[in-house]
């Protein structure tokens, strides 16, 4: 502490450049709250992440680099199960919620049709509707109806909640699009059907794919809904994860969230990147 | 835009599986807890279906009129704390350098994109007795004892986790994205020549911060606290894993009754409670918005 007190002559004076009066990120308090901030945020994952690989059981001081706990949580048979079951779920769910999404965002995209404001309020109710309400629902439902729960009830849901997500991607990727280019197809002799395939669907694929990634990462993701509707054999990855740290904190589940934060973030920054480079070239081609 | 009378069968076939879909698997589904919000429970803990409002008036009984005061409370709470780190953090993104903007926006977004319960989880590893809170601050205490020659004596660790601290901590954590990405939208849009002018007659930087950024990023300071509001009073994890058994709110009632109480009716009653409130803000949402639609975010 003392040695950095010298006399003020005695030190060389960095002459700083002024601060431009909206400069604030130049601001020394404002770059303290701003790196307590990401402290903050990454702090909790990168302590997670780095630990799944500390070669100790139940110390949280560092004794050396190991992958035990990811061949571990490898092998463990219910881990498995789940995982394999929250990769049927998400892949059916992906691929029925992005058809039906893209439907509802052509259709909200597309038509004037009465009703229509009270039509979209209604749709994006799954969106804002607490994941505690639409999970008991569901369990209601089905119970109500004697459907039992399992992988057909939760994938049922996964859709049910995924579809307004990719209808909203869709629409704001067709918000660009020039209706022009479908009336000079149809006038140079394309019917509805090519022009859709041909003119239309090639510009809305960016949207599609950002739409399914996003299906996908939400049904990957899911915990509140799924843990009201999974029966016995359709526990997923979340549940599993969740019933596990019921029980302690171990690195064998610091291993298995790292898996799906890997996997998470890798579906993220491919739709991002996807999104990104269509609209460059969007811009490109003016 | 086209007339849907246009083309018929095209707008049929596009609306119908969707529509059909969402009106089986998320309509019915809350028809039927809004019916059976009205039924009672049964002596199996089935449900029967009648036409009273007692489900509705023992919301007022004073333990579960508790649980609902102590979940505003928090979300209150939670909103304040969101909305004292998440202004200045927008701030500095919003007036960062361009070059710096688009990384710092994704630095703020990226823990977003990992699983709920799993953000949730890490926070048991920071909090808890033996946790990397508790680490540090032994680290320091020890530090502190061996330079007063052990008259602080033996470390006590904090009791961090499992308490409604934790359920703050862990909804503020959870939030936080909510309330910056609409802060930053407006702070970015916002005429910065109002500011400049501002600082050039002559008031202090924190004056021209409370008399014209604040109140010019006031749709975005709603925005976000409204989503954060919403996000936490509807919560059910969080709480679940970091509080303890006093620290329910009412996402883990509703838990409760369709779970161990099974008692139905009484859960889909504060269901509905929850959802009016939720449309209760995103109606004032909208209205501030300036009829904008009323769920568009």
């Amino acid at each position: 502490m003392t040695a950095t007190t010298l006399p003020a002559s005695g030190r060389p004076r960095r002459r700083r450049e002024a601060i431009a009066p909206l400069e604030f990120t130049r601001r020394r308090w404002l770059k303290l709250v701003l790196l307590a901030n990401f402290i903050f945020l990454y702090f909790p994952i990168v302590a997670l992440i780095a630990f799944s690989f500390n070669n100790s059981k139940r110390n949280i001081t560092w004794q050396g680099f190991t992958f035990d706990y990811y061949v571990k949580a490898f092998n463990n048979t219910g881990l498995h199960d789940a995982f394999m079951n929250t990769i049927t779920i998400a892949s059916i769910s992906t691929v029925v919620s992005t058809i039906l999404g893209t439907m509802l965002g052509l259709i909200l995209h597309r038509y004037r049709f009465p009703g229509k404001g009270a039509f979209d309020s209604w749709i994006h109710l799954p969106i804002v509707i607490p994941e505690v309400c639409l999970g008991v629902a569901m369990l209601a439902f089905f119970t109500m109806f004697k459907i039992p729960l399992g992988i057909f009830t939760v994938t049922v849901s996964h859709i049910a909640f995924s579809i307004p997500f990719v209808a909203v991607v869709i629409r704001s990727r067709m918000s660009g699009f020039d209706p022009a280019l479908e009336e000079a197809s149809q006038d140079l002799g394309a019917s509805e059907w090519q022009t859709f395939w041909s003119v239309t669907f090639p510009y809305m694929l960016p949207g599609v794919v950002a739409g399914a990634l996003l299906a996908l990462t939400l049904s990957l993701d899911d915990f509140v809904i799924t843990f009201f509707t999974s029966g016995p054999g359709s526990t997923t990855f979340p549940i599993k994860i969740y019933s596990m740290v019921r029980f302690s904190v171990t690195p064998e589940v610091n291993a298995a969230s790292t898996v799906l934060i890997v996997l998470t973030l890798t579906l993220t920054v491919l739709a991002m990147w996807i999104q990104s480079r269509s609209d460059k070239k969007a811009k490109a081609d003016g | 835009m086209q007339e849907w009378r246009k083309n018929k069968l095209v707008f049929s076939i596009l609306l119908i599986p969707p529509t059909a879909w969402l009106v089986i698997f998320f309509t019915i589904p809350l028809a039927v807890v809004w019916i059976y919000s009205f039924g009672q429970r049964g002596p199996l803990g089935e449900t029967i279906i009648a036409f009273s409002l007692s489900n509705y008036l023992r919301t007022f009984e004073w333990v579960n009129l508790y649980i609902t005061l102590k979940s505003l409370w928090i979300a209150t709470v939670t909103t304040a704390i969101c909305l004292a780190m998440g202004f200045p953090l927008a701030m500095g993104v919003a007036f960062a350098p361009p070059r710096y903007k688009n990384v710092l926006l994704l630095l703020v977004i990226l823990p977003f994109w990992t699983n709920l319960l799993i953000r949730t989880y890490a926070w048991i590893a920071v909090l808890r007795t033996n946790g990397y809170v508790n680490f540090f601050l032994e680290w320091v205490w020890s530090g502190l004892d061996w330079l007063f020659g052990g008259l602080l004596g033996e470390f006590q660790p904090l009791e961090l986790l499992y308490n409604q601290g934790a359920v703050i901590v862990g909804l503020v954590y959870v939030n936080l994205p909510f309330m910056v990405l609409p802060l930053y939208a407006t702070l970015e849009k916002l005429d910065k020549s109002y500011l400049e002018a501002s600082l050039d007659l002559g008031a202090s930087q924190w004056r021209t911060l409370f008399s014209v950024t604040v109140p010019l990023a006031l749709p975005g300071i709603f925005t976000g606290g409204l989503l954060s509001f919403i996000l936490a009073l509807g919560t059910y994890l969080t709480p679940d894993l970091l509080g303890g058994t006093n620290s329910i709110m009412i996402g883990n009632l509703i838990a409760q009754q369709f779970g161990p109480a099974r008692d139905w009716a009484f859960g889909s009653a504060i269901s509905f409670i929850l959802m009016y409130v939720t449309f209760a803000c995103l109606w004032v949402k909208a209205v501030l918005a300036g009829r904008e639609g009323a769920v568009n975010y």
